[in-house]
C-alpha cells in the first residue's frame, strides 16, 4: 500500500498552493463574486493563474499535456481551495469531466480535449442528476441514434459550472428501462448547440450549478464516450474518484472551520477568562480533533488507492464521503455555534464555509446514502 | 543488513516452519499468555510458540538485541506484523512488561536495571502489574499518597493502591510513591520496582460487573524495597509515570482495532453477520436502521484503522507515542463500546443471558458476548478517563487554556 504520509515533492506543493490562496483567492473572493453577482460565477483571470500553477492538468497525463502529478496533486489542490472556499472550475472540468475522458474518452477525444483542459482553454460540466437526490442509475434523458448521430431529450439538474461549461458530458440512456445500468452512454454536447435550454440557479453556496434541458439535441456520432450502452461503467468509476476529491474538498473546509474556531476560544474572552478554559468547550473541541484525524485518513487512505492499487477504490469513496458528509456536518455547525452572535452575521465567513458544507455534503450522495452503499458493498 | 524483501522472505519461511497449526487460529480469552512464574498454558503449544518466539526476540520485535529483543528497526517490525497477521498468528505473550514498563524501562532505566528486568520480559518470566491508582486519587493521579520512607538501603512502603490488574497473579510491581512530603504534589513522586512476593504485600481480588475479578486492592504495610529498584531521579517519578501512560494508552487504544473486513463479506462473529442470523436474513439485513448503525460503525473503524496505520507512518519522524496516543486511545475506546452496543442490538434477548447449563439456552458465543459487553465500560475508565483523555487533547495537542482563576476559588 502506498504511504499516507505526503513525501517531499508532495509537501512543497502543499505549501505552494496553501501560500497562493492565502495571497490571491481567500474567502474574500467567494464573497465578492456574490455580491457583484458575477456573471461567470468565478474569475476567470485567477482561474488562468491557477491554470498556468498546472492545476488544471495535475491529474492529466504527459502525452495529453497534462503534468501527470497524480489524483494526491489533485487531492492537495482540492483540499486547499476548500480551505477558502474560491470558487473555480476544478470540480466540474478537472474533477469529474477529465476523469471521464481519461477513463473512457477515445484517443480522438483525448487529444482533442486534455491538452485544452491543462491549458485553461475548454471548460467542462458532467450533466447527470435528474432528481433532487444522488442517484447514479436514475437516467431518463433519451438518447435515439439516427443516421447523422443521436438525438438527445431530457432534462439534468444541478449541473455544476452548467451555465459556464464550453462542453457538457451528457449521461443518457438509450435502450432499458429508468433504473437499468445497462443502455446508459456518455456523450459529449456543445453547450451552444440548438435544443440546450440553461437555467442558472442561484445556490446557498453561491457557486455555480444549473438545470439544463435538452430538446431534440442532435450530436453527431463522434459524440459518444466509451461504447454505446456502456456508459455506466465509465460513470461509476468516474463518480468514485470525484467522490473522492469532494471528500478532500470537504475536508479542507471542516479543517479551516475548525482552526478558526480554536483561534477564536482562545481569544474571545467572558466571564474574565478565554472561553477555550471552559470544559464543555474544551471536549467538543477534543472530540472534533479526533473526528477530523480520522476524516484525514479515510482521504489519505483513498487517494492513496486512486494513486496506487485502485482494488478498493469504490468501497474507500463511500468510506470518505460518509465519514466527511458526517463530521463536516457537525463541525460547520459547532463553528457557528462557538462563534456565538458574530457567528451568525453575513459579515463574518464562517457562514460561508457552513453554506458550501450542504452542498459539497449532498453532491454525489449524502452519509447516508454512502453507508447503504458501503453496506451493500459489505455484503449486508 | 538485509533489503525488507529479503528480510519478509526469511521471516515468512521461518514463521511457516515454526508456527504450530493451532496458534494459527482465533484466541480465546483464556487462551492469552501471560508469562510469569505461574504462567498457565491451557495449550501446550502456547508455550513451545512463546518460547521459539521468546529466542528470537520476537515477542518485543524493536527492543535492544543486547536485552534479548528483536532488534528490528520499524520498518522490518511492520513487515514482521505483516507475516504474523497472513498466517493469523497468536500473539505469543501478552503483558504490561511488554506494553507499558518495558519501553520506560530501557528509556529511563540505568544499564543494571535493564539487563535484570528486560530479558524476563521478553521471555515472559516475570509478569508485572501496575500499582498507579489509589482509593483517593484516580484522574488526580499525582495526588497518590502511598509512602516511601528511606531507611537504610531501602524504601520502606506503606499505602494502598486499587483497580490493580491481576495484582493477585503479577510477580513484580511497577509502582508510583511519594518520597518527598513537602513540595508540590507533581514533584514528589517515585517509581519504584518489587517483588510481589515481598513481605507486607497484599492483595484481595475485586469481583466486576462482568463477573470476573481480573483486578485488586493492593496494600503495602511496612514493604522494604531496596533503593536501587527505584528508576529515573529520585522525585521525578512524574515524567516516568507520564511516558508509561502513553504507552499503554497507545496499546489501549488497539482495543479499537476490530476484525479486519478482507473478504469483504459478513463472517459469523461480525456486527452485521450475528444480527443478520438472529435475524434469518440471507443477504440484507432487515432492521434499516441497525443496518445504517452498523454501517457507519463498520466506516468509523475502518476510517480509524487507517489513523493508527497513518500515526505510525508519522511516529517514524518522531520518537515514540505523544500526545496524539490520548486520541487514538478514547477513539478505540468508544469505537469498541459502541461495537458490544450494536452487537447486543443485534442479538436480541439471545444477548442478554448471563449464563447456561448446556448452552442450549444461550450459546458460548452469546454469552461470552454479553460478558464481554459489560467489560467493554471499562475501557473509558481504565489507562485515563475518557473526559482525561479530552482534556489532554484539549491542552497538550489544542493549546487551550486553563481555567486557573475557578480553581483557585475552589470551583
Ligand atoms: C478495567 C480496569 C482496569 C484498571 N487497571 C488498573 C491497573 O492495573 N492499575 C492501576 O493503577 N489502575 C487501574 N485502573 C484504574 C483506572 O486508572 C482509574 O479507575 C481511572 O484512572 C479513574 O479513576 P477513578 O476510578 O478514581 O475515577 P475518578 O477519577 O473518581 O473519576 C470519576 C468520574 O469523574 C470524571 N473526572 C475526574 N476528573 C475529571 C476532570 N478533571 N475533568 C472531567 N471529568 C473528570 C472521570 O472522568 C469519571 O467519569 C483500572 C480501571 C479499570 C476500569
Amino acid at each position: 500500500m502506498m504511504s499516507m504520509v505526503f513525501n517531499e515533492d508532495q509537501r512543497i506543493l502543499q505549501d505552494s498552493v496553501r501560500a497562493f490562496c492565502h495571497e490571491n483567492a481567500p474567502v474574500s473572493e467567494l464573497r465578492r463574486v456574490r455580491d457583484e453577482k458575477d456573471e461567470d460565477g468565478f474569475s476567470r483571470s485567477l482561474w488562468q493563474q491557477m491554470v498556468a500553477l498546472g492545476w488544471a492538468g495535475m491529474t492529466i497525463p504527459e502525452e495529453y499535456g497534462g503534468f501527470g502529478f497524480g489524483y494526491t496533486g489533485l487531492e492537495i489542490v482540492l483540499e486547499e481551495t476548500g480551505r477558502t472556499l474560491v470558487p473555480t472550475p476544478l470540480v466540474s472540468t478537472v474533477l469529474f469531466c477529465a476523469t471521464a475522458l481519461h477513463l473512457g474518452g477515445s484517443e480522438a477525444q483525448k487529444l482533442s480535449l486534455l491538452p485544452k483542459i491543462a491549458a485553461g482553454e475548454v471548460l467542462l460540466a458532467l450533466a447527470h442528476e435528474e432528481s433532487a437526490l444522488h442517484n447514479p442509475v436514475r437516467v431518463e434523458t433519451q438518447a435515439v441514434a439516427n443516421t447523422d448521430g443521436f438525438t438527445l431529450n431530457g432534462k439534468k439538474c444541478f449541473v455544476l459550472d452548467g451555465h459556464v461549461a464550453d462542453q457538457l458530458i451528457v449521461v443518457a440512456r438509450n435502450s432499458g428501462e429508468q433504473e437499468d445500468t445497462d443502455g446508459i452512454s456518455l456523450f459529449l454536447v456543445d453547450r451552444q448547440a440548438p435544443g440546450v435550454e440553461v437555467q442558472r440557479l442561484n445556490v446557498v453556496d453561491s457557486r455555480n450549478a444549473a438545470n439544463i434541458g435538452f430538446a431534440n439535441v442532435q450530436v453527431p456520432a463522434d459524440a459518444l464516450i466509451g461504447e454505446l450502452g456502456d456508459g455506466y461503467s465509465i460513470l461509476e468509476k468516474v463518480l468514485d474518484v470525484a467522490r473522492i476529491g469532494l471528500a478532500a474538498e470537504m475536508l479542507g473546509n471542516a479543517q479551516e472551520i475548525f482552526d478558526r474556531v480554536i483561534e477564536y476560544l482562545k481569544q474571545r474572552e467572558q466571564f474574565g477568562i478565554p472561553i477555550g478554559a471552559f470544559q464543555g468547550l474544551q471536549h467538543r473541541a477534543a472530540h472534533m480533533y479526533s473526528e477530523l484525524e480520522l476524516c484525514r485518513s479515510a482521504v489519505r487512505r483513498a487517494f492513496s488507492e486512486l494513486d496506487g492499487a485502485q482494488e478498493e477504490i469504490p468501497v474507500l469513496a463511500s468510506i470518505a464521503k460518509a465519514k466527511l458528509a458526517e463530521v463536516l456536518e457537525d463541525i460547520s455547525n459547532e463553528g457557528v455555534q462557538m462563534h456565538g452572535g458574530i457567528g451568525m452575521t453575513d459579515e463574518f465567513d464562517i457562514g460561508f464555509f457552513l453554506k458550501r458544507a450542504r452542498v459539497v455534503q449532498a453532491l454525489l450522495g449524502d452519509a447516508n446514502f454512502h453507508r447503504d452503499r458501503y453496506a451493500s458493498l459489505n455484503g449486508f | 543488513m538485509q533489503t525488507l524483501a529479503a528480510f519478509r522472505q526469511s521471516t515468512r519461511a521461518w514463521l511457516e516452519e515454526n508456527c504450530p497449526a493451532s496458534m494459527r487460529t482465533a484466541m480465546e480469552e483464556d487462551e492469552v499468555v501471560w508469562g510469569g512464574r505461574q504462567a498457565e498454558f491451557k495449550n501446550p503449544d502456547s508455550k513451545l510458540w512463546l518460547e521459539r518466539m521468546a529466542a528470537k526476540g520476537w515477542t518485543t520485535p524493536t527492543w535492544p538485541k543486547e536485552y534479548g529483543g528483536g532488534g528490528l528497526s520499524k520498518e522490518e517490525n511492520i513487515v514482521l506484523l505483516q507475516e504474523l497477521q497472513r498466517i493469523n498468528a497468536r500473539q505469543a505473550l501478552n503483558s504490561f512488561g511488554i506494553s507499558m514498563l518495558g519501553p520506560v524501562l530501557l528509556e529511563y532505566g540505568t544499564a543494571e536495571q535493564k539487563a535484570e528486568h528486560i530479558p524476563k520480559i521478553v521471555r515472559g518470566e516475570i509478569r508485572w502489574c501496575q500499582g498507579y491508582s489509589e482509593p483517593g486519587s484516580g484522574s488526580d493521579l499525582a495526588s497518590l499518597s502511598t509512602k516511601a520512607v528511606l531507611d537504610g538501603d531501602d524504601y520502606v512502603l506503606n499505602g494502598a493502591k486499587v483497580w490493580t490488574s491481576y495484582a493477585d497473579k503479577a510477580d513484580w510491581i511497577f509502582c508510583l510513591v511519594r518520597t518527598d512530603f513537602e513540595a508540590a504534589k507533581h514533584s514528589g513522586i517515585s517509581f519504584i520496582l518489587f517483588d510481589m512476593q515481598s513481605p507486607g504485600v497484599t492483595t484481595r481480588p475485586i469481583q466486576l460487573i462482568s463477573g470476573a475479578s481480573p483486578f485488586c486492592e493492593t496494600f503495602f504495610e511496612d514493604v522494604r524495597v531496596p533503593a536501587k529498584q527505584l528508576v529515573g531521579k529520585l522525585n521525578d517519578g512524574w515524567t516516568i509515570a507520564k511516558r508509561l501512560l502513553q504507552h499503554e494508552r497507545t496499546m489501549i487504544s488497539g482495543f479499537g482495532l476490530s476484525t479486519s473486513n478482507a473478504g469483504r463479506k459478513p463472517d459469523s462473529a461480525s456486527l452485521e453477520g450475528v444480527a443478520m442470523r438472529i435475524r434469518g436474513d440471507s443477504n440484507k439485513l432487515s432492521d434499516a436502521v441497525l443496518r445504517n448503525e452498523i454501517a457507519r460503525h463498520k466506516i468509523d473503524s475502518e476510517a480509524f484503522a487507517f489513523t493508527s496505520q497513518r500515526s505510525m507512518e508519522e511516529a517514524k519522524q518522531s520518537k515514540g507515542p505523544n500526545a496524539t496516543s490520548s486520541m487514538l486511545k478514547n477513539y478505540g475506546c468508544e469505537l469498541n463500546k459502541r461495537r458490544y452496543e450494536l452487537l447486543l442490538k443485534g442479538l436480541g434477548t439471545q444477548g442478554l443471558g448471563w449464563s447456561s447449563s448446556d448452552y442450549s439456552d444461550f450459546s458460548a458465543l452469546e454469552l461470552k458476548t454479553t460478558r464481554e459487553w459489560l467489560r467493554s465500560k471499562g475501557n473509558s475508565i481504565e489507562g485515563g478517563t475518557a473526559e482525561i483523555q479530552l482534556n489532554v487533547i484539549a491542552k497538550r495537542v489544542l493549546g487551550l487554556p486553563d481555567m486557573p482563576t475557578l480553581i483557585k476559588k475552589g470551583g
